[in-house]
C-alpha cells in the first residue's frame, strides 16, 4: 500500500523517496522515477518521515506534463558529468572533473557563444534562475545561468541524424508539429554547424578523450570506447539519469537518444577539431615515461597478444629508428595542421606488425619454415627458455580469438538497447508507447524464463586486457617467455633478423586529404598470415583491419623510404651516365 | 487496439533517370528527346559500409540477433531460441518497418513456435502470449485468432477453441474488418465445423438410443440446432472460390442426412467443375463417392472419374474405373479402360499392387484372345517398351514377387509374356518356378503364353499401317 512505500530503488536498492509535483516517487539517491503515485490523500502518509515532498522550482512550469524549461546544452552537462563520474570511479586522477573537463566545457560554451558572453542586444534573452528542486543538477555552483538563444533567422543546416531515427522522425512529423521538452531541441538542430561546432553524443567521448589527454591518464581512444560499449561509462539512454523535470520529447530525442555506438575515427577527428575550436594550447608532453607513447603501449599489446617480449627491443628499435617516440611526434598540438594526428593505440600495434614482418616476413611461407626449424630445435633442446614457433602461437591465439569473437558477436546481438524509461515524441501518442514498453516487458519476462541461461546481472569489472595469459600456466600456452633464437642471428656483434627480405604493403601512399586514407585494404590481396595479425590487433582495438594497415603503410613509408629514394636515385644516376 | 505501428505500406516507385531534359541542352533532336522513354534503372547493390562495419547500432545488433534465433530454432535448441528472443522483442518498440513481415510478425511467428515446442511451456502461457499478440497487430488480428484456435484444437480443448472463434467472429474494427473479410468468412467456417463436430456427436448419441428403442426430444431438438448453425457457415465458406475438402464433406454428410439430395449435389458439381475453383482431385472423387451413394448410372460415374484420371492418372479410384470401363459394351470406353490402366501402373505406388494388375492381366489376355485391337496394345506399349522391362520385369523383382506374393507374380508373369515374350526373363523366372512347384494355373500360364508368342512380335514391331484402329 502507499502510506509505507519503503520497497527498495529498482535502479540503486536505496530506501530514499521523494515525491514529485505530480505525485509520483522518485528516489532521492538516484532520480529514478517510479510508476507508483500517490493517489489518494491519506494522512498517513505525509507523516511517514522518509518521504519528502519536492516544492516547486522557480523555473516556469509547463502547463501539460509539468516539466521545466531546460536547454540542450544542460542536457550535455548532465551527460558529461555522468561520463566524468564514471571515469573517476574507474580511477583516474580527481582533478580531471572540475579542474580540466569543467574548464574545456566552460570554454565551449563561450566559444560556441551559449553562456560567458556578452549577449547582442536584439536577440531574445531567457534568464534561468537556478532550480531550487532538490536535485543534484545544480549543485554545481557554477552552472551557466545564463544562456541564450540563437535567433531563427538562421539558415537551416543539413540535420545530421542517426539514420535509423530519421526514418521515425519524418514520420511523426507528418502528423506533430515540430516540437521538443526542452526549450531549444528545435533551434538545436537547426544551427549551422560549421560555425560552431555543435554538441553531440559521439561529441561527448570526445571531450572525455581530450580530457583524458590532456592529464595523461592511461587509457586510450579504443579503451575509452570499449568502457562505454561494456557500460562502464554511461553513454546509450545516458538520458533516463536526467531529472524528472527535464521532459525528453520530440527533437530532443533526436540529440540525446542514440541507437549506435560511438565510431572511433568519429570521436577522434571532433576531438582534433574540438581542441582547435577551443584553441587550447599544446597539450602536455608525451614523453617516454608516458602510458600513451608507443614504447610503453608497445609492451602492454606485446602482452595481450601472447608473444615474446624479447620483440619489445625490437618494436623500440623501430619507434626510435622513425622518430615516432619524439615527444614533438607524439603530443599534440592543437590546430596544428602540418603534422598527423596521432593514434596512440593503433600506431603501437601497427609497430608490433611491422617487427613481426621484419623478424618473420608473414608471406604465409617464411613464418612456417621458421616455425619447423624452432620446432626442431625444441625437441632437442630442453635447456633455456624454447624458441618460439610461430605455428604454435597461431594455434592458440587463433583458438582464444575465435573463442572470444564468437562470445564478443552473441553479446553484441543480445545487447538491450531500451531503458526503463519510456520515450515518446509527443504526449498524444504516450500511451501507446507506454503500451509498447508494457508489452515487451511482458514478452522479455516470458521468454526470459524460457531461456537456458540466467542472465547475469552483473557486469563484468572493467579490465584494461581483454586477452590474458599467464606463465604459470602449465599448458604451455603462454609464448611471453619464449625465445627469439631461431629467428635472430649475429652479425658484427649485433644480432640481427635472419630474414633478409621485406615486402611492402604499399608502394605508394595515398593523400589522406584527398582520399581519406593512407592505403587501401583487401583481404584476398594480402598473405592470410598478415591479415591475422591485423585482425587480432583489429578485435583488441575494436577498430577496422584496414585501419591498422594504414598505420603499418606510414610506417613502412618512414622506415624504407628513404632507401627506395636512394636506390631509385643511384639508379637514375647509373641510367644518366650511361646515356 | 494498438495500430500505431501498422503504418500503411507505400508501394515506393523504382527510381526513374529521365534523360530527356540533358538530350535537349546538348543538341537539337526535342522530337527525339521526346520519343525517348524515361530510363528505368535496376536498383543498385546496398553499398558496402566498409569504414562503418564496426559501427554497431540497434538495427544491425536486432538483425543479428534474429539470425541467432533462427539458427537456433533450426536445429530445435527451443531454450537458446527463446534466450534470444527476449533481446528481440524490444524491436517491437521501434517497429516502423515498411517491410512485408516486420518485427511483430517475427515476434508473433516465432515465439509462437518457441512456446509450441519448449518443454517448460504451458498452454497457459501459450494462450497468455496469443492474447497479447491479438493486440499488436491489428492487420492480422484474425490470422492470429485462427492459429490460436488450431493450437487449441492440437490440444483437444475444443470448448475453449468455439468461445475463441465465436469472440474473433464478434470482433470489429473500422475498416480493418472489412479487409480481412476472408479470413472472418474462416473464422465462421471453422465455427461451422466445430458445429458440425457437435452434431454428430449428437447423432450418434441419438443413434445409440434408437437401438436402444428409445428417443430423447431435447436431444434431437439441440441436434437440429447445430446442424442448422454449422450447414449456414459452411454454406458461406463454400461459396469462395479455393480447396475446402473438409467443409464440403461435412457439408454434404450434413444434407445427406437430412435428405436433402439435389443440395447436395448441386455443391458437389460446383466444387468439382466451377473453373474458378483451383484443379482439386478431392473434389471429383467425393461428388464420384456421392454419386454412387446415390446409385447414378454409370454414365454419370464415368464422367466424374475422367477427369479424375486426366489430373491423378495414379489415384486409387482408376481400379474401379478401369473395371467399370471394362464392362463397357462401348469399343471407346475399353480403350480408354486399358489406358487408365496402363497409366496407373506408370507409377511406383502402383508396382506391386496385384489387384490393377490383374486388370491389365484380365484385358490384356481378353483382347489376345478376340485377338481384336491389338493395336490398343501396341499403342499403349509403345511408349512404354523402352523402360518398363527394367521397372517391372526385372529378374529381381520376379524373385522378389514369387517370393512374397504369389498371385502378384502370376499377374505380373502373364502380361509379361505376353509383351515380352515366352523368353522374358520375368516370365520365364516364374513360369519356371511355378511349374516347379506343380501350381495348375502357372502351367496354363505358360501354355496359353507359349500360344500367343507371336503376340509381342506384332506389337513390339514397328507402327504398322495394316494394324491402325
Amino acid at each position: 500500500s502507499d502510506e509505507d512505500f519503503n520497497e527498495r530503488c529498482a535502479q540503486c536498492s536505496e530506501v530514499n523517496w521523494g515525491l514529485t509535483d505530480g505525485g509520483r516517487f522518485y528516489c532521492r539517491s538516484c532520480h529514478n522515477v517510479t510508476e507508483r503515485t500517490r493517489e489518494v490523500v491519506n494522512t498517513d502518509f505525509i507523516t511517514n518521515s522518509r518521504v519528502q515532498t519536492i516544492s516547486k522550482g522557480s523555473r516556469k512550469q509547463e502547463e501539460n506534463d509539468g516539466g521545466s524549461e531546460w536547454y540542450i546544452c544542460e542536457g550535455f552537462q548532465l551527460v558529461l558529468k555522468k561520463q566524468v563520474e564514471a571515469l573517476e570511479a574507474l580511477g583516474v586522477c580527481p582533478q580531471m572533473k572540475d579542474e580540466i573537463l569543467c574548464n574545456f566545457w566552460r570554454c565551449y560554451l563561450q566559444k560556441s557563444k551559449q553562456a560567458y558572453c556578452k549577449r547582442p542586444a536584439p536577440e531574445t534573452v531567457k534568464t534561468l534562475s537556478v532550480c531550487e528542486s532538490s536535485t543534484d543538477v545544480d549543485s554545481d555552483p557554477e552552472r551557466p545561468s545564463l544562456l541564450h538563444l540563437l535567433s531563427l533567422s538562421e539558415s537551416e543546416g543539413d540535420l545530421q541524424t542517426d539514420c535509423s531515427f530519421a526514418s521515425s522522425v519524418s514520420k511523426v512529423s507528418e502528423s506533430t508539429s515540430v516540437y521538443s521538452g526542452s526549450v531549444d531541441g528545435s533551434l538545436y538542430l537547426m544551427k549551422n554547424q560549421k560555425e560552431k561546432l555543435r554538441m553531440t553524443m559521439p561529441m561527448t567521448l570526445s571531450f572525455c578523450y581530450m580530457a583524458l589527454l590532456w592529464v595523461r591518464e592511461p587509457i586510450t581512444l579504443s579503451e575509452l570506447l570499449r568502457y562505454v560499449v561494456e557500460g562502464h561509462i554511461p553513454y546509450l539512454n545516458v538520458f533516463q539519469h536526467f531529472p524528472e523535470k527535464m521532459k525528453l520529447c520530440g527533437l530532443d530525442l533526436k540529440i540525446f537518444c542514440v541507437e549506435s555506438w560511438p565510431v572511433y575515427e568519429e570521436v577522434f577527428d571532433q576531438m582534433h577539431e574540438l581542441a582547435a575550436f577551443l584553441d587550447l594550447p599544446r597539450f602536455p608532453d608525451i614523453t617516454e615515461s608516458c602510458f600513451l607513447h608507443p614504447d610503453m603501449l608497445c609492451m602492454k599489446y606485446l602482452m595481450e597478444a601472447n608473444l615474446p617480449d624479447e620483440l619489445h627491443i625490437w618494436t623500440c628499435r623501430v619507434v626510435k629508428k622513425i622518430g615516432i617516440g619524439e615527444v614533438d611526434f607524439l603530443t599534440l598540438v592543437p590546430g596544428n595542421k602540418s603534422t598527423r594526428k596521432v593514434k596512440y593505440d593503433v600506431l603501437a600495434v601497427a609497430v608490433i606488425v611491422v617487427v613481426l614482418k621484419l623478424l618473420f616476413l608473414l608471406d604465409d611461407h617464411y613464418e612456417w619454415l621458421l616455425s619447423e626449424y624452432a620446432e626442431e630445435r625444441n625437441k632437442n633442446n630442453t635447456e633455456g627458455g624454447p624458441y618460439f614457433e610461430f605455428k604454435k602461437w597461431y594455434e592458440v591465439v587463433k583458438h582464444s580469438l575465435d573463442v572470444k569473437q564468437k562470445k564478443l558477436d552473441e553479446e553484441r546481438a543480445k545487447y538491450l538497447w531500451r531503458c526503463e524509461k519510456p520515450l515518446f515524441y509527443s504526449v498524444k501518442n504516450k500511451s501507446k508507447v507506454l503500451k509498447r514498453r508494457q508489452m515487451v516487458v511482458n514478452l522479455q519476462n516470458q521468454f526470459g524464463k524460457l531461456s537456458g541461461s540466467v542472465q547475469c546481472a552483473e557486469k563484468p569489472n572493467p579490465s584494461s586486457f581483454q586477452l590474458s595469459w599467464s606463465e604459470k600456466n602449465t599448458d604451455g600456452s603462454c609464448f611471453h617467455g619464449h625465445s627469439l633464437k631461431g629467428v635472430l642471428q649475429e652479425k658484427r656483434g649485433l644480432l640481427t633478423a635472419m630474414n633478409p627480405d621485406y615486402w611492402l604493403c604499399t608502394v605508394k601512399l595515398c593523400n589522406e586529404k584527398l582520399c581519406g586514407h593512407l592505403a587501401h585494404y583487401k583481404e584476398v590481396e594480402f598473405p592470410q598470415s598478415y591479415h591475422f595479425v591485423l585482425g587480432l590487433f583489429s578485435f583488441l582495438l575494436r577498430v577496422q583491419p584496414s585501419y591498422i594497415h594504414d598505420e603499418v603503410c606510414m610506417i613502412e613509408h618512414k622506415l624504407f623510404n628513404k632507401k627506395l629514394y636512394k636506390k631509385l636515385k643511384y639508379n637514375t644516376v647509373l641510367r644518366s651516365k650511361k646515356d | 487496439m494498438d495500430s500505431f505501428l501498422e503504418e500503411e505500406e507505400e508501394d515506393e516507385e523504382a527510381p526513374t533517370v529521365v534523360v530527356a531534359g540533358k538530350r535537349r541542352r546538348r543538341s537539337h533532336p526535342a522530337a527525339q528527346a521526346a520519343l525517348q522513354p524515361p530510363l528505368h534503372l535496376p536498383f543498385p547493390p546496398p553499398q558496402p559500409v566498409s569504414s562503418n562495419e564496426h559501427k554497431l547500432n540497434f538495427k544491425k545488433s536486432k538483425e543479428a540477433c534474429l539470425s541467432y534465433i533462427q539458427d537456433a530454432l533450426l536445429q530445435k535448441q527451443w531454450k537458446r531460441a527463446a534466450e534470444f528472443l527476449t533481446c528481440y522483442v524490444e524491436s517491437l518498440e521501434k517497429d516502423y518497418s515498411r517491410e512485408h513481415i516486420g518485427p511483430s510478425e517475427m515476434i508473433w511467428r516465432i515465439g509462437t513456435e518457441i512456446l509450441w515446442h519448449h518443454s517448460q511451456s504451458s498452454m497457459k502461457e501459450f494462450n497468455c502470449f496469443m492474447e497479447q499478440m491479438k493486440t499488436l497487430g491489428v492487420k492480422r488480428y484474425l490470422k492470429v485468432c485462427l492459429e490460436h484456435v488450431f493450437h487449441l484444437l492440437c490440444n483437444g480443448q475444443i470448448d475453449e477453441a468455439y468461445q475463441n472463434l465465436s469472440l474473433a467472429e464478434s470482433w470489429r474494427f473500422g475498416e480493418q474488418t472489412a479487409i480481412q473479410d476472408k479470413e472472418m468468412k474462416l473464422i465462421q467456417a471453422y465455427r461451422g465445423l466445430l458445429d458440425y463436430y457437435s452434431w454428430s456427436k449428437q447423432k450418434n448419441i441419438l443413434l445409440e438410443q434408437g437401438e436402444d428403442g428409445f428417443s430423447d426430444l431435447a436431444v434431437e431438438q439441440e441436434m437440429h440446432g447445430y446442424f442448422r448453425k454449422a450447414a449456414v457457415n459452411l454454406k458461406e465458406i463454400i461459396k469462395i472460390p479455393g480447396v475446402w475438402d473438409i467443409f464440403v464433406k461435412c457439408y454434404v454428410d450434413l444434407l445427406e442426412f437430412y435428405g436433402d439430395h439435389n443440395e447436395a449435389r448441386q455443391v458437389l458439381n460446383e466444387y468439382a467443375y466451377n473453373s474458378k475453383f483451383p484443379a482439386n482431385p478431392n473434389a471429383h472423387v467425393y461428388l464420384y463417392q456421392f454419386l454412387k451413394r446415390q446409385r447414378e448410372p454409370k454414365k454419370s460415374l464415368i464422367s466424374a472419374l475422367k477427369i479424375l484420371h486426366d489430373i491423378v492418372p495414379s489415384h486409387e479410384l482408376m481400379i474401379d474405373f478401369n473395371t467399370m470401363l471394362q464392362k463397357s459394351k462401348k469399343r471407346k470406353k475399353r480403350r480408354l479402360g486399358l489406358e487408365v490402366i496402363f497409366a496407373a501402373l506408370d507409377y511406383a505406388g502402383w508396382k506391386e499392387n496385384a489387384k490393377a494388375w490383374s486388370c491389365l492381366a484380365r484385358q490384356v489376355k481378353q483382347i489376345v484372345v478376340s485377338d481384336k485391337h491389338l493395336d490398343w496394345i501396341k499403342q499403349e506399349w509403345n511408349s512404354r517398351k523402352d523402360w518398363w522391362p527394367a521397372f517391372h520385369f526385372s529378374r529381381y523383382l520376379a524373385k522378389r514377387n514369387w517370393q512374397e506374393d504369389k498371385s502378384l507374380s502370376y499377374e505380373k508373369a502373364l502380361v509379361a509374356g505376353i509383351l515380352l515374350g515366352k523368353g522374358c526373363k520375368y516370365f520365364k523366372y516364374v513360369s519356371h518356378q511355378g511349374c516347379k512347384a506343380q501350381l495348375k494355373r502357372f502351367r496354363m500360364l505358360k501354355k496359353f503364353v507359349n500360344r500367343h508368342n507371336l503376340v509381342y512380335l506384332k506389337i513390339s514391331g514397328p507402327p504398322d499401317s495394316s494394324v491402325q484402329p
